[in-house]
C-alpha cells in the first residue's frame, strides 16, 4: 500500500507553494470565450433550446403536421403517459435490455483486456479483433446479424443445431427476441469498454506484478488482490457509460425486430419516435421524453453519489491526507 | 530538438509544415465545396436549390416489383434524356412515411411520392399533398374515365383528386406446379382446381406436405405483422367481419368471427405443422427451393419467384370460409407533396412522371400488380399476361384497410393486429389472449384525439 502512494507522488509534482496569483489577464478570458463561442452557439441552438422548447411543447397538443402549439393541455399528456402501459413496457424493456447488457459488456471486456494483455506476440491483432466491431455502424451491425439469425437457414441457428439443441426463434420469439439484440449489442460495444480496460490496465506498475510473485501470489490472486482494485476508477467509468448508452438504446431494435414481435423489443425512445413522429403526437412525445430524461437523469444521480464517496477515498489516499 | 544528431527532413529541402497542410487542406475544402454546391447533399447544405429540369421521386418498392419500377425509372430516363430522375428507394411501412411526412413539414420534400390509398387519405388530412387540378392532368393525358373506377373512386377525398391510383395490389397464392401435380392438385389444365373450405385447405396443405417432406405453405410470420394482417384480413373478410368504423374512433370487432380465423390458422401452424414460423425473406426462400408447395404473399414477389426460376403459378386465395369471396389488397398511387415555391415548370415535370409511370403498366404488370390504368388494362397484351390474368378480378372484390388516422398500410394499426396474429401462428399466446390484447390497444388508438 505505502509504495503505491510513493509511486502516484512521484507521478504528480509537488504543489507551488506562495498566495494564490490576482486574476488572470482579461485578454485570455476573452479569447477563451472567442474559442468556445462555436461550440456554445450550436449547442444553445440544437440542443438546449429543442430542449426547452419540447419542454413547453409538452403542455400542449402539439402535432407534428399542424402549426403552432395548439390547445393547451396541462397535464393532461404526462398523465396519459404515466397511465399508458405501452409507456411502461417500453420502460421496462429498455431497463431489461440495460440488465442483460451492462454486466457481459463489463466483465467480458475486462476478461478479454487482461487475456489481450498477457498474450505474448501479436498483441495488435487481437486488439484489433476485440475493438473492429465498434468501428461498424449500427444498420451494417444490424443487418449482419438478421442473416444470422434467420430462422432455418441462419447461421446461429445451424451452430445451435450442430451441437444438438433446438433453434430458439431467435427475433420472433418474445422472450428471445431482448436476448438476441443483447448478443448482437455485446458483439458490436465490447470493443470500446476493452479498449479503456486496455489503457486501464497499462497503468498498473509492473513492480506491483513483481512484488506479489516474490511474496508468493499466484496469477488468479494477482488478478483478484492487484488488477481489479486498481481498476477500481476504470470500472466505475465503464459501468456508468455503458449503463448511460444502454438506456438510449434505439438502433438495434428499430431495424432488427422494429420493436417486435408483438411490441415485447420497443425501447422507450423508439416509443417516443412512434408516438412523436409516426403518429404526429408531437406533444405528447415530448411528455414522455421529459419522463424518460428524469428516470436518467435519477440513474445518473444515484450513480454520482456512489461514485462520489469513492472518489473522495481516492483523493484522500493520493493526497496523504486522513 | 536539433541540437542533438540529425532529424528527418533537411533546411534546403521543401517539405510539410503544419501551416501548410492546414492551408491545403481548407483549399482543398473550400473548392470541394464550391464544386458539390450543385450535388444533393451540397444543396442541401447550402440551402440550393437541385438543379431546375429535376425530378425528385421517392418510392418504398423493395422487393419483386422494386426490379420492375427500377425498370419504368429506367424507362422513363431513356424518354426524356434532358431531366434528371432522382429516385429513392426506402424501407417500406412506417419509416417511409415518417420520412415523407417529416420532409413535407420541413419543406423539402420529393417531387413525386409514392403513397398506399389507405395512407393518403391521412396524409391530405395532414395538409401534405398538393390538390391535382383536372385541367393540369387533362393536359398531360390523364383523364378520370381512364383509370379502374373503384381504384379512382376510393382515392377521391371530398371529390377532389390528390392522388393518382396506379395498381391495386391483392393477396394471392402462389402455388409451385411440380409439387401440386405431384400431390394431384391440378386439373387437366395444368391449373390449380379450387379449393373451397376450411377442409379442403387443410387437406390440400397435408397431401403437399407429404410430397415435400417439409412443409405445405408459407408465409412471412416473423417480424412481419403485414403478411399476417393480410392473411387474417383475407379470412376475416371471408366471413364478412369488419374490424374499425367511424373513421378508426369505433372498434367493431366480431370476436367470434376472429376467434374462428384465429383458431383455424393456430391449427394450420401450431398443431399441425403445415405452415413453419419464418420471417419474409425465409418464407420466399423455402417456397423458392420447393420445401413448400404454397405461398401466401402479395403478387408483387412474382418477379422473384421468375428469377429463381422455379416452376410456378398464382391464384386467388382459396374461399376458405365460404361467403362472398373478398381478398386483402391496397392501391399504390402517386402523389405530390406540398411543395413551397413550386412553379408551373416544376408541376408540368412531375405531372409528366407520373404520366410516363402509367403509360409503363406493361412492366408494372409483368411485376404482378393489377394495373389502374385502362388502356393497358383493357387490352389484348394483359389479357394474355399468365399468371397475371388469373387473380386480376380480385381487384374487384379487394378489400382495404378500414379508414382512420391511424389506419393503413404498414401502420400501427397493422402492427397490432399483425403483431397478435403472428403471436398465435407462432404459439406464443392463444387467440382469446390475442383478441384481448387487440381490443386494448386498438381501443387506446380510438380514444385518441386525431392529430390530423
Amino acid at each position: 500500500m505505502a509504495s503505491t502512494t510513493e509511486a502516484v507522488d512521484r507521478i504528480r509534482p509537488a504543489p507551488v507553494p506562495g498566495p494564490a496569483r490576482p486574476g488572470r489577464p482579461e485578454s485570455h478570458g476573452r479569447s477563451a470565450a472567442l474559442f468556445l463561442a462555436p461550440f456554445v452557439v450550436l449547442y444553445v441552438l440544437f440542443i438546449i433550446g429543442p430542449a426547452l422548447y419540447g419542454l413547453v411543447m409538452s403542455f400542449f397538443d402539439t402535432s407534428m403536421v399542424k402549426p403552432g402549439l395548439r390547445s393547451f393541455a396541462g397535464f393532461d399528456n404526462y398523465a396519459e403517459a404515466l397511465g399508458s402501459s405501452d409507456f411502461w413496457h417500453s420502460l421496462w424493456h429498455t431497463i431489461w435490455f440495460t440488465i442483460l447488457t451492462t454486466p457481459p459488456l463489463v466483465v467480458l471486456a475486462l476478461v478479454f483486456a487482461i487475456l489481450a494483455e498477457r498474450v505474448p506476440r501479436g498483441r495488435w491483432f487481437f486488439r484489433l479483433a476485440f475493438f473492429l466491431p465498434y468501428v461498424l455502424p449500427s444498420a451494417v451491425v444490424a443487418l449482419i446479424w438478421l442473416f444470422l439469425y434467420t430462422p432455418a437457414l441462419g447461421l446461429a441457428g445451424k451452430i445451435v443445431t450442430s451441437v444438438g439443441l433446438t433453434e430458439p426463434n431467435w427475433l420472433g420469439d418474445q422472450n428471445w427476441a431482448m436476448v438476441s439484440l443483447a448478443i448482437t449489442t455485446v458483439w458490436w460495444t465490447l470493443g470500446f469498454n476493452f479498449v479503456l480496460y486496455l489503457a486501464g490496465l497499462q497503468e498498473i506498475p509492473r513492480e506491483l506484478y513483481e512484488a506479489s510473485a516474490i511474496d508468493g501470489a499466484g496469477p488468479w490472486q494477482q488478478i483478484r488482490r492487484v488488477t481489479i482494485p486498481l481498476l477500481g476508477r476504470t470500472t466505475a467509468l465503464v459501468v456508468v457509460l455503458q449503463i448511460i448508452a444502454s438506456l438510449k438504446v434505439f438502433d438495434q431494435m428499430y431495424i432488427m425486430t422494429d420493436g417486435g414481435p408483438n411490441f415485447s423489443t420497443r425501447s422507450v425512445l423508439q416509443y417516443i419516435y412512434d408516438v412523436g413522429f409516426t403518429s404526429y403526437r408531437t406533444g405528447y412525445a415530448a411528455a414522455a421524453s421529459t419522463l424518460f430524461f428524469l428516470v436518467v437523469l435519477a440513474i445518473s444521480a444515484v450513480w454520482l453519489m456512489l461514485t462520489r464517496r469513492q472518489s473522495l477515498g481516492w483523493a484522500a489516499k493520493a493526497g496523504g491526507e486522513g | 530538438m536539433t541540437a542533438h544528431g540529425p532529424h528527418r527532413s533537411t533546411d534546403s529541402a521543401p517539405h510539410l509544415t503544419r501551416r501548410g497542410l492546414l492551408r491545403a487542406a481548407f483549399a482543398g475544402a473550400g473548392f470541394a465545396a464550391l464544386a458539390g454546391c450543385s450535388t444533393p447533399v451540397g444543396a442541401g447544405l447550402a440551402n440550393t436549390r437541385l438543379d431546375p429540369g429535376t425530378v425528385d421521386y421517392w418510392n418504398l418498392f423493395g422487393g419483386g416489383d422494386g426490379v420492375r419500377m427500377q425498370q419504368m425509372e429506367d424507362g422513363y430516363r431513356k424518354a426524356h434524356p434532358d431531366t434528371k430522375l432522382q429516385a429513392v428507394t426506402l424501407s417500406w411501412g412506417d419509416p417511409y412515411y415518417t420520412k415523407l411526412s417529416l420532409a413535407t413539414v420541413g419543406g423539402k420534400p420529393p417531387n413525386v411520392a409514392v403513397s398506399h390509398l389507405t395512407r393518403m387519405k391521412t396524409l391530405v388530412q395532414a395538409g401534405l399533398l398538393q390538390e391535382l387540378h383536372p385541367d393540369d392532368l387533362a393536359r398531360h393525358g390523364m383523364t378520370p374515365d381512364k383509370f379502374n373506377q373503384r381504384a379512382w373512386q376510393a382515392s377521391l377525398v371530398d371529390g377532389k383528386i390528390y392522388a393518382i391510383p396506379i395498381d391495386t395490389h391483392p393477396f394471392v397464392l402462389f402455388y409451385n406446379t411440380d409439387v401440386c401435380e405431384k400431390a394431384g392438385l391440378l386439373d387437366s389444365n395444368g391449373q390449380l382446381v379450387p379449393i373451397v373450405g376450411e377442409e379442403a385447405f387443410a387437406d390440400a396443405l397435408t397431401k403437399v406436405k407429404q410430397v415435400t417432406g417439409a412443409y405445405g405453405a408459407t408465409h412471412g410470420i416473423n417480424a412481419d405483422s403485414a403478411s399476417c394482417w393480410r392473411l387474417f384480413q383475407t379470412f376475416y373478410s371471408q366471413l364478412e367481419g369488419e374490424v374499425l368504423a367511424e373513421n378508426g374512433t369505433e372498434i367493431v370487432l366480431d370476436d367470434a368471427k376472429a376467434k374462428r380465423v384465429l383458431d383455424y390458422l393456430r391449427s394450420l401452424t401450431v398443431e399441425k405443422g403445415l405452415i413453419p414460423v419464418s420471417d419474409y425473406q425465409g418464407a420466399i426462400a423455402l417456397f423458392a427451393d420447393g420445401k413448400a408447395g404454397f405461398h401466401l404473399n402479395g403478387e408483387w414477389e412474382i418477379t422473384t419467384f421468375q428469377t429463381a426460376k422455379m416452376p410456378f403459378s398464382m391464384t386467388l386465395v382459396p374461399n376458405v370460409f365460404g361467403g362472398p369471396h373478398a381478398v386483402q389488397a391496397d392501391s399504390h398511387t402517386l402523389v405530390l407533396p406540398v411543395l413551397p415555391g413550386q412553379d408551373h415548370a416544376q408541376l408540368d415535370l412531375s405531372l409528366g412522371f407520373v404520366k410516363s409511370m402509367l403509360d409503363q403498366s406493361d412492366v408494372w404488370a409483368a411485376g404482378g400488380h393489377v394495373p389502374a390504368w385502362q388502356p393497358y388494362a383493357s387490352s389484348d397484351a394483359y389479357r394474355q399476361l399468365n399468371p397475371q390474368h388469373s387473380y386480376a378480378a380480385a381487384a374487384d372484390t379487394a378489400v382495404y384497410d378500414p379508414p382512420g388516422w391511424y389506419s393503413g398500410s404498414g401502420s400501427v394499426f397493422e402492427t397490432i393486429m399483425g403483431s397478435a396474429v403472428g403471436g398465435v401462428e407462432s404459439g406464443q399466446f392463444s387467440p382469446d389472449v390475442a383478441i384481448a390484447q387487440i381490443r386494448s390497444k386498438l381501443s387506446v388508438l380510438a380514444k385518441t384525439a386525431p392529430p390530423v
